[in-house]
């Protein structure tokens, strides 16, 4: 077996089967959730590495499986230089932050719900990554909007968990739908949603008419997952998570999904001017936005957050700059960002585990409480603010570089560079505030208790990744640059162009802006105080929170107003306006209709006996809606009714549904006279005549609308598809009962369905009859006393006796189900009503004496051997439920034919008996236990 | 004679729907037993009415009926009976619980002051 064929999908897929091993391991102790988890992780990385060298060879490994073939979608894998890049960053930081969790986490926090909610955002993220379907991308991509609400909502116990949590779902939800549509107007322009036709397809979707609603649709999905203006208010407020999730979320993943997905489409939809407009606005826009917000942020979470939005505006606007370096620098960034981001998240974490508090207001001076952890905090927010020698300068030089090509001398395109150095201003402000405030800046203010450093691994993913910032950022060229190139190259879908990642160019305007950003940045942050003042006072506080809560208020208000315009908690309304619906509906239709509502088919002539049956069934049918109030009454009605259908069935060629209709007319009407003793005898007169008249209005309405209907139907020739079952019926079922061959062979899938749903309603009435308890009524409607004698004598003797005939009679009708008139639901029905009626006769007591069968596992058996003969025949690899038969020939019996069919028939016939017996015992044991009861107090 | 049948059908519809429409839960669960036989003969008379014809296959027939809406219909039956079933009995469970057997789980009283507001508003 070849690995390289199937590890990709196993990748994405074991963090999904791992999660719930991670939940059952905090079963067993805490720890072993965690442990669990990173073996998870482990795993998944095994199973990539025999693949990790084929994109540096520059292959592109493809696993695709056939899924819906009809609807062109494929089970699709693809791993380039971009997915390893992302798969990489995710398994790797998903590693770390596994490790800072274990000790983060506190007793009260249930460790199995965090590793398996983890894991299965972790899958999700690399199903993204790993798509070569698009389709299948979307739906990885929807399922991390799901996870991570679970994540970010996992503190449940605290209101804004939960409002962030929902927040955070609703923006990215709504935007992966808007994606979706992009997605498949981008399929059905290619032909194909595959990536790899995508990809190639790059000058026909952008010439195509469409282009520029497919580029807002998918840039809705980019923009909101991540956190672009005006989209970008969900990511602070997702900042209620615990703090391993916000450095998973906000550093390597969720909000870089949208990112790569601007990575991935990068060749195909960038350089319009569309694009360069909506991808560099927007980008341009959040980055000094967030940039500025940053600063302002007392919070240390609040900080990161929109410093967060303002680095993905930095990336956004790279792409959106359309130019292959640029897409480098972008590339690039993701990695330094990642890393920087994910340590200043930990940090942060650390502080708020050690000091109780992440108000930078209170936390001051820790450098001589943790110096081991302010020492990588310094590190790492310098290489946020770029400092050089470390990773973030390298990039942000990249940066100035191609804010400085995009100007083409006018006054217009002057404003990119000026603004990039505006943002970068105030990146170096805030990252000194992270420093100084944090870690110098006198001592702490009104702390609970004394801060000290963390356990000693609760700091070793911190170590790692601020290693890797300096390690980038001093020698780029070997750690950085082969990733990187295989990225870029896998993203631009061509040859990666020369770039260098030295420390020193030598001097130019990049180099200046960077002092620039750097001397001003210095000088802003220590006139700090002026400009919170400021700011406080002069700029309107816009809490998109509110704004958000308004507009869902809005919408679920108005929502509610519609529904309770139909519905106002009134079945009577409700189901009216189905019908008034329905009718409207057929109406419509017919005045659609141009030729004459009936068909030239020759009618069958009239004659007498069917005549006064069916006006019989008029009568019965009218008096039984005017005489409701008497229920007994209209029951007895109504079986007449039912009873006359069945021989209706006789007449018109039909004896399978006469058999049916019979059988089960029997049960029914058995069962609602049971029903009938514990509901009250008469329905109360009604009042209402305005309701009356509109019930009368519409019920005559939808009988003339049925019965011209039908007639229509009826008075029209036609073309049936039934010959094919009827040709085939012998030769390929070997039955001649054609409707019963249909039943357990053609369509033995369907009839599957049917039995398990009986199964189901006959399940859910034990359910709901457990522990139901009614007072029997004392009297019967005329006010005469229920007999004590429940069991009459000729009765019981008569149906014991009838007994073994009735099972007999079963037992035929379903033997020669297959040929003649008969089968497992009939046969099923008459060996029902053979114990029912042994149940009516000698009581519960007496007969559950003598037949001890539970009818739960006879449901059960009866399933089992539908089930079973269906997956026999794909063992012998063919379709489920195929069937076979063959002849036999037996002495005295002679030769007769056995079908596997039978077998199906066989679990039908178990199922049906079971569930009508069960049904109709557990409403008897109810009465039963009333009577029982009425009689304990009698004497 | 499809005249005839169409009306059966037309008439039982006509009955069904009143009676689903009522307030108590044992009428409605008669009207659905009711428009239940009229969905499966009209299912039914899908493949329109044949007198006297084969429904088994033998060498003596010229002509079958339509085998196909009889076996859908066949199950419908079933179906209807097992819907049948589940509906009284959650009638049943909802006069345990609620005390009434209304189908919206009204009280007399409530019933009656809901018909007043309700007039009052048409007002």
């Amino acid at each position: 077996m070849n690995l390289l064929e199937f590890n990709l999908p196993l990748i994405a897929l074991i963090p999904f089967l791992g999660a719930p091993l991670a939940a059952l391991a905090a079963n067993i102790n805490r720890v072993a959730s965690a442990w669990t988890a990173g073996l998870v992780t482990l795993i998944s990385l095994l199973f990539l590495l025999p693949a990790i060298h084929l994109p540096f060879a520059g292959e592109t490994l493809i696993q695709s499986w056939s899924w819906l073939p009809a609807l062109g979608l494929d089970f699709a894998f693809r791993l380039d230089g971009l997915a390893l890049l992302f798969t990489l960053l995710i398994l790797l930081i998903g590693l770390l932050v596994i490790l800072y969790a274990r000790y983060y986490l506190s007793p009260k926090d249930s460790m199995g719900r965090f590793f398996a909610y983890l894991l299965m955002f972790m899958g999700s993220m690399l199903g993204i990554v790993l798509s070569e379907n698009l389709i299948q991308l979307v739906v990885f991509w929807e399922l991390t909007s799901l996870t991570s609400f679970l994540l970010i909502s996992y503190w449940q116990h605290q209101q804004d968990a939960r409002d962030g949590a929902r927040m955070a779902l609703a923006i990215t939800g709504a935007g992966g739908l808007a994606m979706l549509a992009g997605v498949i107007m981008l399929g059905n322009i290619v032909g194909s949603y595959n990536l790899t036709d995508v990809l190639a397809a790059g000058e026909q979707i952008r010439q195509h008419e469409h282009y520029l609603t497919v580029l807002v649709l998918i840039l809705l999905g980019v923009f909101t997952k991540s956190a672009q203006f005006p989209f970008h208010f969900w990511l602070p407020h997702a900042m209620a998570a615990p703090t391993p999730v916000s450095a998973y979320l906000h550093s390597a993943t969720m909000v870089k999904a949208g990112i790569f997905m601007l990575a991935r489409l990068f060749p195909v939809l960038s350089g319009t001017e569309a694009w360069g407009w909506l991808v560099g606005g927007a980008g341009m826009f959040t980055m000094v936005l967030g940039a500025y917000t940053a600063l302002f942020k007392h919070d240390l979470k609040g900080l990161l957050a929109y410093s967060t939005i303002s680095h993905l505006g930095l990336i956004t606007l790279l792409f959106g700059f359309s130019t292959q370096l640029a897409a480098v620098a972008a590339i690039f960034h993701i990695i330094n960002h990642a890393t920087f981001k994910a340590s200043l998240f930990m940090v942060a974490g650390i502080i708020d585990h050690e000091c109780g508090s992440r108000d930078m207001r209170m936390v001051n001076g820790m450098l001589k409480y943790m110096p081991h952890t302010a020492v990588l905090a310094m590190i790492a927010a310098s290489a946020m603010a770029g400092v050089p020698l470390l990773n973030g300068f390298l990039s942000k030089e990249m940066f100035f570089e191609q804010a400085l090509t995009a100007t083409d001398g006018s006054l217009m395109t002057w404003a990119i560079p000026v603004l990039v150095t505006i943002g970068a201003i105030f990146s170096v402000a805030y990252s000194l505030r992270f420093i100084h405030d944090v870690f110098f800046n006198g001592e702490p203010v009104g702390l609970t208790k004394t801060p000290h450093e963390p356990p000693r691994f609760m700091k070793i993913p911190v170590d790692i990744l601020v290693l890797l910032c300096l390690g980038v950022g001093i020698a780029p060229m070997i750690l950085v640059a082969p990733i990187l190139s295989v990225a870029v190259a896998a993203s631009l879908q061509s040859a990666p162009p020369t770039f260098s990642l030295a420390i020193w160019h030598g001097f130019n305007l990049p180099l200046m802006m960077s002092f620039i950003a750097m001397g001003i940045g210095v000088l802003v942050y220590f006139n700090r105080y002026k400009l919170f003042r400021w700011h406080d006072q002069n700029l309107p506080r816009i809490d998109a929170r509110i704004l958000f809560n308004m507009v869902l208020h809005g919408i679920l208000v108005t929502t509610g107003k519609i529904s309770r315009v139909f519905d106002r908690g009134s079945l009577q309304n409700a189901t009216s306006w189905v019908l008034v619906t329905a009718v409207l509906a057929v109406l419509y239709g017919y005045l659609q209709f141009n030729s004459p509502l009936l068909g030239d088919r020759a009618l069958l002539p009239i004659d007498w006996l069917t005549l006064a049956l069916s006006a019989f069934v008029v009568i019965a049918s009218v008096l039984c809606a005017v005489l409701h109030h008497q229920r007994l009454v209209s029951l007895i009605i109504v079986g007449v009714v039912g009873l006359i259908v069945s021989l209706g069935f006789v007449k018109f060629s039909a004896p399978d549904l006469a058999l049916t209709q019979l059988s089960v007319e029997v049960v029914t009407i058995v069962l609602l006279l049971l029903a009938l003793f514990f509901l009250p005898q008469h329905t109360p007169q009604e009042r209402n005549a305005t309701r009356m008249t509109r019930d009368v209005a519409l019920s005559v309405s939808a009988g003339i609308t049925v019965m011209l209907l039908a007639m229509a139907v009826m008075s029209r020739d036609y073309a049936p598809i039934s010959d094919f079952f009827i040709q085939n019926s012998k030769p390929g079922g070997g039955g001649t009962n054609v409707v019963n061959v249909i039943l357990v062979d053609f369509r033995g899938f369907d009839t599957l369905g049917e039995i398990v749903v009986l199964a189901l309603a006959g399940l859910g009435i034990f359910a709901m009859l457990k522990n139901l308890r009614l007072p029997a009524p004392m009297r019967d409607i005329q006010g005469r006393e229920w007999s004590h004698d429940p069991h009459p004598p000729i009765m019981q003797t008569l149906t014991r006796l009838l007994f073994p005939l009735m099972l007999l009679v079963a037992v035929f009708v379903f033997l020669r189900g297959h040929n003649l008139p008969g089968g497992g639901f009939i046969a099923g029905l008459i060996a029902a009503v053979a114990l029912i009626s042994q149940y009516l006769a000698n009581g519960i007591d007496w007969t559950n004496a003598r037949i001890k069968v539970n009818m739960h596992i006879v449901i059960a058996i009866g399933l089992t051997a539908a089930v079973v003969t269906g997956i026999v025949a794909m063992l012998l690899s063919y379709p489920f439920l195929t069937s076979t038969f063959t002849y036999l020939k037996w002495p005295l019996v002679g030769k007769f034919e056995i079908a596997s069919a039978m077998a199906f028939d066989l679990g039908v016939f178990l199922v049906v008996v079971g569930a009508t017996v069960l049904i109709l015992v557990e409403l008897g044991k109810l009465s039963h236990a009333s009577h029982q009861m009425r009689q304990q107090e009698h004497y | 004679m499809e005249w005839i049948i169409a009306l059966v059908i037309g008439v039982m519809t006509a009955s069904g729907v009143y009676l689903v429409l009522r307030a108590r839960t044992f009428p409605v669960v008669l009207g659905l037993t009711l428009l239940s036989y009229a969905v499966n003969v009209f299912l039914f008379t899908m493949g329109r009415l044949q007198v006297g014809q084969a429904a088994i296959i033998s060498p003596n027939a010229t002509a079958y009926t339509d085998p196909l809406p009889q076996a859908l219909v066949l199950t419908a039956i079933v179906i209807a009976f097992g819907m049948t079933a589940f509906l009284i009995v959650l009638a049943l469970k909802a006069r345990s619980e609620l005390g009434n057997d209304h189908v919206d789980g009204l009280s007399y009283v409530a019933e009656e002051q809901a018909v007043k507001s309700r007039q009052k508003a048409g007002n």
